[in-house]
């Protein structure tokens, strides 16, 4: 795909802040989420999942559950697909155990019943024998000579030998000469890092409704960012055709990446196919931290030298990720982004994905890259501080800019660091004084975003309306951004359009709404698919006058003649063109189907004030700012949420949010009252800069604005307690425990 | 022919080589002529990677055009989060 010419100026509906198009649905109850659906003669699932970490499955027996009048059916591993391979036989695994269950909640077999609690009283007469095997779930420890293999043969190509077995992935990259760099430096910091998994925390719990016909024709309704994936994977596992499958996603509440994942729906589908009836699968909150992915946990070596005036000189990290029981933490992308912010003659990175006896880990919020900006942000906080320098023109300093070549290796395009590190150096925050008891953090962060397959329909009506069917779930806001679009270039009112999230029978293949992708590909998709129905509306003009297409214009929601020698023509507005359309060739339909590949990478700068009490270790956020590139925000108010959404989930990341596992391999705080994320009374009101520097690979030039938000948080939060306390924090999450402890610690030298 | 700068774990099964050249007018034909070259970094490409093109990065499009004097990077797989 070639590259258009940019617009940054003219708009008339872009950049304005109109009602969001579900608002009313959402605060009536008349929004359909996961569990809303109903269907005659519904039956209802649980799942029986593993309370061991680690063990041998020895035999499932079913009969007593299956004596139940009130049971229908019962689905073992022996009920999915046989013979399926990588990844998708690692799906399979997670969704079913096979020979082993692998982590604490794994599912090892599911009923489905006439009701609810039916099915929840016969999940517990299924009768599993385990020979319990060693586990571990600790990063370090998985790496260690003699721990307890997750399974053999699992790493790839990449592995150097001499590895253990549960280290799958392997990255390194970089340039230059480190070891030179280091010696250049007047100051060299070298620190170690941990970083607790944490979950998306998303409201709505995983919820679908399944049929499946022994005919191979399926239907799912069900809570996901990608309906075309569950589409997809469903077919594989249940054994029938893709396009037999018609998935429709619900409305979402909330998802993070957390629901770019299937864990339920197949089970749901072979469910319904044992019982002849539609099968209703809802998880509980304990499911849901148990058996659904939750970030990687993290341990991290960084090392940076710098100069006196603030040069640096080399960095250097090595990033091991936990990534559960399966292959795929993002261990490269911590090892890509880490250092991105910086245009660094000497860099190196390493990224580690190992396995452990836990859930496998999931996206959440630009996989990877928060951790590694908290190592190496933290580490430049600490040379700053050391060699008395202001932390942001250093930063400003070593920026990366146009044509630096990044810490992973190409040039970079057209970017904003620098333009949100000048907007943070004058916003009012960066000059306020501290209170008693506070400091002051500042980080950056980077995120690559992403494009891919594409597909939107915008059909016209007869009444001068259109209607927009996208294939991206609306996990941000994207149905009023993408009417905002369509509005701009067709040259209607906003509240003429309504924007559908199509089901998987209606448009072609729609990749995942994740990598902050959906208002950069679904835009440029919605704007294109405008300008296709657009070309279609001049050509009936064009017909009616008797001139040549190319002699017609579209200008203000009208089809004008492109001068004197066209003819004199008055202008024809959409509505008089689609009035009559099928009468002058038919429905009028606009279409783009494509994979967009100008996504533009985003940089974002933090400031954040907090305040430590040194007696209790209790933090309290009293002011933060976030500062990001958005390329161009086509609705202001829903950027701004982006990044006060980021900053929050960022919060709970860095002060209160751990997965903590007892010496039992088992989860010990699977609710949100042990497992606490913030609330608004936690909360200071999160201040907003969209910084603007236009994406040249989108028309409008947006860059995507959904994951770079919680880049940064972690680090300059880290930084800010770390001031405030006096001593450096380098383990997250800073619970009062932690604090105290590092306080303990320094005193006692 | 193309140059292209190839990411430092894959240094050793390119013979040792950080950049190396093959004939290709676009993704695709640099990815097969990759591997027909170098057969230790079948695996690699088949697991999927990315391309960036005069610092465009490419996620996955094998259609994507390469002049000969572009400037290319064999990158990790990018997916969105």
């Amino acid at each position: 795909m070639t590259q258009d010419s940019v617009k940054t100026s003219g708009f008339k509906v872009v950049g304005t802040r109109p009602d969001r198009p579900d608002g009313v649905d959402k605060v009536t109850g008349r929004a359909k989420f996961g569990a809303d659906m109903y269907a005659p003669g519904m039956l209802h699932a649980a799942v029986v999942r593993s309370p061991h970490a680690h063990a041998k499955i020895v035999r499932i027996d079913t009969s007593k559950a299956e004596a139940m009048a009130e049971v229908k059916a019962v689905a073992t591993r022996a009920d999915f697909v046989d013979g399926l391979k990588g990844e998708d036989w690692n799906i399979l695994e997670n969704v079913m155990a096979g020979e082993k269950a692998l982590y604490d909640g794994h599912a090892v077999a599911a009923v489905a019943a006439t009701s609810a609690l039916a099915a929840r009283d016969a999940a517990k007469l299924v009768e599993v024998t385990y020979e319990i095997l060693p586990h571990v779930t600790d990063v370090d420890k998985a790496m260690e000579e003699g721990a307890p293999v997750i399974r053999e043969a699992a790493a790839n190509h990449s592995v150097p030998d001499g590895m253990h077995a549960n280290v799958v992935r392997f990255h390194e990259s970089g340039h230059g000469d480190v070891e030179k760099g280091f010696a250049a430096a007047d100051l060299v910091v070298e620190e170690t890092f941990q970083t607790e998994a944490t979950h998306q925390g998303y409201i709505e719990p995983h919820a679908c409704l399944a049929q499946l016909g022994n005919d191979g024709r399926g239907e799912v309704f069900c809570c996901t960012q990608g309906h075309f994936n569950v589409q997809k994977i469903c077919a594989k596992l249940v054994g029938t055709d893709a396009s037999q499958m018609r998935v429709t996603a619900s409305e979402i509440g909330g998802g993070f990446g957390g629901k770019t994942a299937v864990f339920i729906e197949p089970v749901a589908l072979v469910l319904s196919r044992k019982s002849n009836r539609p099968v209703k699968l809802v998880m509980s909150r304990a499911e849901v931290f148990r058996a659904t992915g939750p970030t990687s946990s993290t341990s991290m070596d960084v090392k940076i030298g710098m100069t006196k005036d603030g040069k640096i000189t080399a960095g250097q990290g090595t990033f091991r990720l936990q990534g559960g029981a399966f292959p795929g933490a993002p261990a490269d992308f911590t090892a890509m982004c880490a250092f991105a912010p910086y245009a660094l003659e000497n860099v190196h990175q390493r990224g580690y994905d190992v396995m452990t006896n836990r859930p496998k880990q999931a996206a959440y919020r630009a996989p990877g890259s928060p951790m590694g900006a908290f190592a190496v942000e933290s580490v430049i906080d600490e040379l700053c501080n050391q060699l008395g320098l202001d932390p942001i023109e250093t930063r400003l300093k070593n920026a990366s800019k146009e044509g630096t070549k990044a810490s992973f290796g190409p040039p970079f395009a057209r970017i904003g660091l620098v333009e949100t590190l000048e907007a943070a150096k004058d916003h009012a925050h960066y000059a306020a004084p501290l209170g008693e008891g506070e400091g002051r953090g500042i980080s950056c962060g980077f995120w690559f975003n992403h494009g891919g397959e594409t597909a939107v329909s915008l059909a016209l009506s007869e009444d001068g309306t259109a209607a927009l069917s996208v294939g991206t779930p609306d996990i941000g806001g994207s149905r009023a951004s993408m009417c905002q679009m369509a509005a701009e270039e067709l040259g209607i009112s906003y509240d003429k359009i309504r924007t559908t999230i199509a089901d998987t029978a209606t448009l072609g293949y729609n990749e995942v709404s994740h990598g902050s992708r959906v208002t950069y590909a679904s835009g440029l998709a919605t704007i294109k698919a405008a300008r296709d129905a657009v070309e279609k509306l001049c050509g009936r003009a064009a017909d009616r006058w008797g001139i040549d297409r190319d002699a017609v214009y579209w200008e203000d929601g009208c089809a004008k003649p492109s001068g004197s020698n066209a003819g004199d023509f008055d202008p024809l507005p959409l509505a008089e063109l689609t009035k009559n359309m099928g009468a002058t060739g038919g429905p009028i339909v606009g279409h783009f189907e494509a994979t967009p590949e100008g996504a533009g990478v985003s940089f974002a700068t933090h400031i954040v004030d907090a305040k430590v009490d040194k007696e209790t270790g209790q933090t309290s956020v009293v002011r933060y700012t976030v500062v990001q590139d958005a390329g161009k925000a086509i609705h202001p108010t829903y950027v701004e949420g982006q990044y006060q959404g980021g900053a929050a989930q960022g919060i709970g990341w860095a002060l209160n949010e751990e997965y903590i596992y007892g010496d039992d391999g088992r989860l010990q705080n699977s609710n949100f009252l042990d497992y606490r994320i913030p609330v608004a009374s936690d909360l200071p009101m999160i201040d907003t800069v969209i910084v603007e520097v236009p994406n040249p690979g989108h028309p409008y030039g947006v860059r995507g604005v959904g994951e770079t938000s919680i880049c940064p948080p972690l680090a300059a939060i880290a930084n800010a307690v770390s001031g405030a306390a006096g001593v450096r924090l380098t383990q997250l999450p800073m619970s009062p425990p932690r604090i105290l402890e590092a306080l303990d610690q320094q005193a006692n030298g | 022919m193309v140059e292209v700068n190839l990411w430092l774990g894959l240094r050793d099964l390119a013979d040792g080589n950080d950049k190396v050249e093959v004939d290709a007018k676009n993704i695709g034909e640099l990815l097969s002529g990759l591997a027909a070259k170098y057969p230790r970094l079948e695996p690699v490409i088949e697991a999927g990677v990315s391309v960036a093109v005069d610092g465009r990065l490419i996620f996955n499009d094998l259609t994507e055009p390469i002049a000969e004097d572009s400037e290319v990077y064999l990158l990790q797989q990018l997916k969105g989060g």
